[in-house]
C-alpha cells in the first residue's frame, strides 16, 4: 500500500491491479486482495484483461483444429505440388520480421501509454498498423504468387488447408489492423480514460497472441512443409 | 442482385410448411401490432431488448428456449406419426421433407431448445448465488443472447424461404457437400449456428470471467454453491470446445462456397476428419448441457430435503472430473470407423469411466435425500424423475460404450433412445426443475402446483412409453431415420411409441396452462418474502423479483449455505441484523448494441445463405459500426441513489419482519 501511494495519480491503480480497497462491499479486515480467494469482486481493469485472456485461449483452440486439420491433411497434395515446392523461405522470413517487429513496436506503445504519452502511444501505434499492413501485403502476394502457379486452395487438400490456417491468421491481422485504427482515433478524441486504458490493453494481448499464432504457423506449417 | 434467391425459394407446392410458416407469421404480425396498438413497444424495448440486467436475459434466454421447444417437439410429432402412418406406405411425409424434418428437430432442439434453457438458467442464477450485481460483462450478455435468437430465426426462416439441411443435425459430408447437397439447407445450418455459436462462445468468456473474479466477499471456491460450479465446468467446456465447432463449420463453409478440400472425396479430402472434429466438440457439449442440469439437482434435493448437500467436495470434484474426461470419448460416437481395436478401447474404457462421476453424484443426490423430510413439490418430483430416468439412459449409454456392441446398435434406434433418455431425462428435466424452481425468484409468484405436478407425471409417462418401445425396435433392428419400413416386427413399438408422443403433448400442454393459469392468479400464488422454499443459497435472501441492483449491500459469506446461517440467526435471535449503511449503486447502462448487432448479424447470414455479396458487405460494415458507435459512448454507467436503495431494501425487510412475528413460535419450521 505505502509503495503504491507513494507513486504519481495515475500509476496507482495499474501498478497493482489487487490493490485491497478497503471497506468495500462491506467487508474490511480480511487478508485477501479482490479477485481471489475470498476477496470479493475484482477490479475493473482485472475483469476485463481476464475476461480477454479467456477469449484469447478459445481463439487459440480454434487455430488449432486448423492445426489439426492441416496435420491431417499436409501430405494430402494429390500429385500437386507440395510445401517444399512452394515455399519461399526468403519471403516467410521477411512477413516474420515484419510481424515480430510490430509486435516489439506494439510494446513500446504500452511502455508509451503507461508514461501517459499521447504522442508516443499514436506513433508507435501507426507504426505497428503499417508493418501489419505490410505483413497482410506480403502474405497476399504469397497467395497470389500461388495461385498464379496452379496452387490455388481447390487443387488439393493440402493447399486449402494451408490457406485456411495461414488465411485464418491473415484474417485475424487484418481485423486486428480495424481495432488498431479505432484505437488510435479513440485515444486521438477521448485521451486516455479508463476504459480506453482497458482496450489497449486488450489491444496487446490481441496482437501479441498473433505473433504468437504465427511463431506456430512459421514452424509447423512453412519449416516442417520445406523439409517434407 | 439477390444471388440465389428467387420466388422458387417459396414453397408454394408444399402446403404443410407453408401454411405453418404462414401462421406463424401471422401470429407474429398480429403479436407485433398488438404490442405497438397498445402502446407497450416504449416498454418491451427499454425494460427487455436494450437491458443488459442478467435477470432479464436470463427470463428471454427461457422463453426463446420454450418456444423453441415447443418447435422441436412438433417436430417430433410429425416424426412419430409419419413413422406410425408409414408401415409398406408411403405416411404424409414425402421423403425430402421428413429429412429436413429429423434434421431441424436435432438442430432446434439441441442449439436453440436446450442450450439456451441452460443458460438462462445459469444467466438468472449464477449471479444472484454468487452475491454480485450483474456478470463481468452485461452488454456483451445482451450480444449473446439477440446472437442466439439470430440463429433460431434463421433456422426457422428456412421453413419458408427455402429449404433446411437434410443431413441431419450434424451434416456429415461427403452428403453435405455442396456436389451432393447443392440446395440452401446446409447453408442455413452452417451460418444459423456460426452466428449462434459465437453468442454461445461469448456467454462462455463472461461466465467463466464472473465466476473466477466477481464473487462476493467471502465466497471461496469452496464456498460456491454446486450450480456455480457445474456452471463454471460447463462455461470452461464452452469456451474450450465451441471455437472448435466454429473452425469445423467454417472448413465445411469453405469446401461448399470456394470449392475447398477438407471433407470431400476427391483431391485428398477426409470425410472422417469432419467426424473427428464435430464429435470433439459434440461430446462435450453433451456435457456443457447436463453439468448445468446437475447443478440444478444439487439445489433443488437439499433445500426439498431439508438438509444440506451430500458430500459437497466430492461433488465438485465429480463435476471437474467430468468436465476434463468429457474432451477425451469423442471417438465413442464412431466406433465404426474403424480405428482398430486398439483406439476403440481406449475410448471405450474412458467412456465407461466417466460414468464413475456420475455415479458419484447420483450416489450423493440420494444420500441427501437419505433421513430428510422431503417435500413432493414439482422441483422436486421433477429431480426424483430425474434421477431414476438418468440411470436407465446412463447404463445403456454403458452398453453403447463397449465397442463390439456398438458395432450392433450404432445408428439404430436403440442410440436414438438411449440420447433421448440422457437429455429428455437430464436436461430437460433439470430445466423444468429449475424452471419451477426458480420462477418465484424471477416472477414474484409460484407457477401453479397442481398443473406442474400433471405436467412432471405426463411428460415422464409420456418418455417412458415413447422411447422404451424405440429401445425395443432398435434391438429387433431398426435403424434410425426411416422415412418408411416394412418389418412387421417393428410396426407394434413404432405405434407404441406414437400413443407415447401424445402421451408427451398432454404434458407440454400442461406445461402452457400452468404458464397461463399461474399468471392469472398471480395474487394468491405471491411470494412476499422472497424465499418461497426455505431455500439455502443467497439468491433467497433477497426479494422477489430482485431488485436491479440484486443486494442492496454485498452479502459478507462465512460458509457453504450462507443464508441458512443468516435464516437460522435471524430465527434465534427473533430479528433481523442492523440495518446496514446504504450507499448509492452503480449500475450498467441499458443498451440497444446487442439487439442491432444480431439484426446486422441477421442480414449478414441470410446474404450469406443465399449469397447475395453485396449485402453481406452492408452487413459487416453495419457491424463494425455499431462497434464504433458503442465504443465511442461516454457514459457506461448510472447511478441509483443510496435514498432509493434504502427504500427498496426496507420493503424487503419489513416482508422478512412481518413474516418472523407470524412465525415466532414456529422456529425455523415453515
Amino acid at each position: 500500500m505505502s509503495v503504491s501511494q507513494a507513486l504519481p495519480g495515475p500509476h496507482r491503480r495499474d501498478m497493482d491491479p489487487y490493490l485491497i480497497r478497503d471497506g468495500h462491499g462491506g467487508h474490511g479486515g480480511r487478508d485477501y486482495p479482490t479477485g481471489r480467494g475470498e476477496g470479493g469482486p475484482a477490479p475493473r481493469n482485472v475483469v476485463v484483461a481476464y475476461g480477454f485472456w479467456i477469449f484469447i485461449l478459445s481463439d487459440i483452440i480454434m487455430f488449432s483444429a486448423f492445426f489439426a486439420a492441416h496435420a491431417v491433411l499436409a501430405t494430402a497434395t494429390a500429385g500437386g505440388p507440395s510445401g517444399r515446392e512452394l515455399f519461399d523461405p526468403t519471403h516467410v522470413a521477411l512477413e516474420t520480421t515484419c510481424l515480430l517487429l510490430s509486435s516489439f513496436t506494439c510494446g513500446l506503445s504500452a511502455v508509451a501509454t503507461r508514461a501517459r504519452d499521447l504522442l508516443w502511444t499514436e506513433v508507435a501505434l501507426l507504426v505497428t498498423g503499417l508493418l501489419g499492413a505490410m505483413f497482410l501485403v506480403l502474405e497476399c502476394q504469397e497467395f497470389a504468387s500461388f495461385v498464379a502457379r496452379g496452387a490455388s486452395p481447390e487443387r488439393s487438400a493440402f493447399l486449402s488447408s494451408f490457406f485456411a490456417v495461414v488465411g485464418c491468421h491473415g484474417l485475424h491481422v487484418t481485423a486486428g489492423l480495424l481495432w488498431l485504427g479505432t484505437m488510435m482515433a479513440q485515444v486521438c478524441v477521448k485521451g486516455f480514460r479508463p476504459n480506453v486504458l482497458r482496450r489497449l490493453l486488450c489491444f496487446n494481448l490481441f496482437w501479441h497472441a498473433l505473433d504468437i499464432i504465427w511463431v506456430a504457423l512459421f514452424t509447423i506449417v512453412y519449416l516442417l512443409g520445406l523439409g517434407r | 442482385m439477390l444471388g440465389k434467391l428467387t420466388w422458387q425459394a417459396i414453397p408454394f407446392d408444399q402446403p404443410i410448411p407453408l401454411v405453418a410458416g404462414g401462421a406463424v407469421f401471422l401470429v407474429l404480425v398480429a403479436v407485433i401490432i398488438w404490442i405497438i396498438v397498445k402502446g407497450h413497444l416504449p416498454y418491451l424495448w427499454n425494460e427487455w431488448i436494450t437491458s443488459v440486467d442478467h435477470k432479464r436475459i436470463g427470463v428471454m434466454y427461457m422463453l426463446l428456449s420454450l418456444l423453441m421447444l415447443l418447435r422441436g417437439f412438433i417436430d417430433g410429432l410429425m416424426m412419430r406419426s409419419q413413422q406410425a402412418l408409414a408401415f409398406r406406405a408411403p405416411g404424409y411425409l414425402p421423403p425430402e421433407h421428413y429429412d429436413q424434418i429429423f434434421s431441424a428437430h436435432g438442430t432446434i432442439m439441441i442449439f436453440f431448445g436446450a442450450m439456451p434453457m441452460m443458460i438462462g438458467l445459469m444467466n438468472f442464477v449464477v449471479p444472484l448465488q454468487l452475491g454480485v450485481r450483474d456478470v463481468a460483462f452485461p452488454t456483451l450478455n445482451s450480444t449473446s443472447f439477440w446472437l442466439t435468437a439470430t440463429g433460431a430465426l434463421l433456422v426457422n426462416l428456412s421453413l419458408v424461404v427455402g429449404e433446411f439441411a437434410r443431413t441431419g443435425w450434424l451434416p456429415y459430408p461427403p452428403l453435405s457437400e455442396a456436389q451432393y447437397t447443392p440446395g440452401v439447407g446446409v447453408d442455413y445450418y452452417i451460418w444459423a449456428l456460426q452466428i449462434s455459436g459465437v453468442g454461445t462462445l461469448l456467454t462462455g468468456v463472461n461466465f467463466v470471467t464472473t465466476i473466477l473474479k466477481i464473487r462476493a466477499p467471502g465466497m471461496s471456491y469452496m464456498r460456491m454453491p454446486v450450480f456455480c460450479w457445474t456452471a463454471l465446468a460447463s462455461n470452461l467446456l464452452i469456451v474450450a470446445a465451441f471455437p472448435v465447432l466454429t473452425a469445423t463449420l467454417a472448413m465445411l463453409a469453405l469446401d461448399r462456397y470456394l470449392g475447398f478440400h477438407f471433407f470431400t472425396d476427391t483431391a485428398g479430402g477426409n470425410q472422417m476428419m469432419f467426424v473427428n472434429l464435430i464429435w470433439a466438440w459434440g461430446h462435450p457439449e453433451v456435457y456443457i448441457l447436463v453439468l448445468p442440469a446437475f447443478g440444478v439437482f444439487s439445489e433443488v434435493i437439499p433445500t426439498f430435503s431439508g438438509k444440506p448437500l451430500f458430500g459437497y467436495r466430492s461433488m465438485v470434484a465429480a463435476t471437474l472430473f467430468i468436465c476434463l474426461v468429457s474432451f477425451m470419448v469423442w471417438l465413442h460416437h464412431f466406433f465404426t470407423m474403424g480405428a482398430g481395436g486398439d483406439v476403440n478401447a481406449v475410448f471405450g474404457i474412458a467412456t465407461s469411466i466417466i460414468a464413475v462421476g456420475t455415479g458419484v453424484k447420483i450416489y450423493n443426490w440420494i444420500f441427501t435425500m437419505y433421513g430428510g423430510r422431503i417435500r413432493f413439490d414439482a422441483p422436486m418430483l421433477w429431480s426424483i424423475g430425474f434421477i431414476i430416468t438418468f440411470v436407465i439412459g446412463g447404463m445403456t449409454g454403458v452398453m453403447l460404450a463397449v465397442p463390439p456392441a456398438d458395432f450392433e446398435l450404432h445408428n439404430s434406434l436403440f442410440l436414438v433412445a438411449h440420447f433421448h433418455n440422457v437429455i429428455i431425462g437430464g436436461v430437460v428435466f433439470g430445466g423444468f426443475a429449475g424452471l419451477t424452481y426458480w420462477f418465484p425468484k424471477a416472477f414474484g409468484f409460484r407457477l401453479h402446483e397442481g398443473w406442474g405436478k400433471a405436467a412432471f407425471w405426463f411428460t415422464l409417462a409420456g418418455f417412458y412409453a415413447t422411447f422404451m418401445p424405440l429401445y425395443v425396435a432398435g434391438l429387433l433392428g431398426m435403424t434410425r431415420r426411416l422415412q418408411e419400413y416394412d418389418v412387421a416386427a417393428w410396426r407394434p413399438w413404432v405405434l407404441a411409441a406414437g400413443v407415447g408422443v401424445l402421451i408427451t403433448l398432454a404434458g407440454a400442454v400442461c406445461q402452457v396452462t400452468q404458464l397461463v393459469v399461474s399468471i392469472r392468479r398471480r395474487d394468491e400464488l405471491r411470494d412476499e418474502t422472497g424465499d418461497p422454499w426455505n431455500g439455502r443459497s443467497l439468491e433467497w435472501s433477497t426479494a422477489s423479483p430482485p431488485p436491479a441492483f440484486n443486494y442492496a449491500v454485498l452479502p459478507n459469506v462465512h460458509g457453504e449455505e450462507p443464508y441458512w446461517e443468516i435464516k437460522r440467526r435471524t430465527i434465534e435471535a427473533q430479528h433481523l441484523a442492523p440495518e446496514p449503511d446504504y450507499k448509492p449503486i452503480e449500475l450498467p447502462r441499458n443498451s440497444p448494441t446487442g439487439f442491432i448487432t444480431a439484426f446486422f448479424a441477421t442480414i449478414t447470414g441470410f446474404a450469406l445463405i443465399w449469397q447475395i455479396w453485396w449485402m453481406v458487405g452492408l452487413g459487416l460494415v453495419a457491424a463494425y459500426a455499431v462497434f464504433v458507435i458503442f465504443a465511442w459512448r461516454d457514459k457506461e454507467e448510472y447511478e441509483v441513489p443510496a435514498e432509493e436503495v434504502a427504500a427498496i431494501d426496507r420493503a424487503r425487510r419489513s416482508a422478512r419482519e412481518q413474516w418472523l412475528a407470524a412465525h415466532a413460535q414456529v422456529g425455523e419450521q415453515v
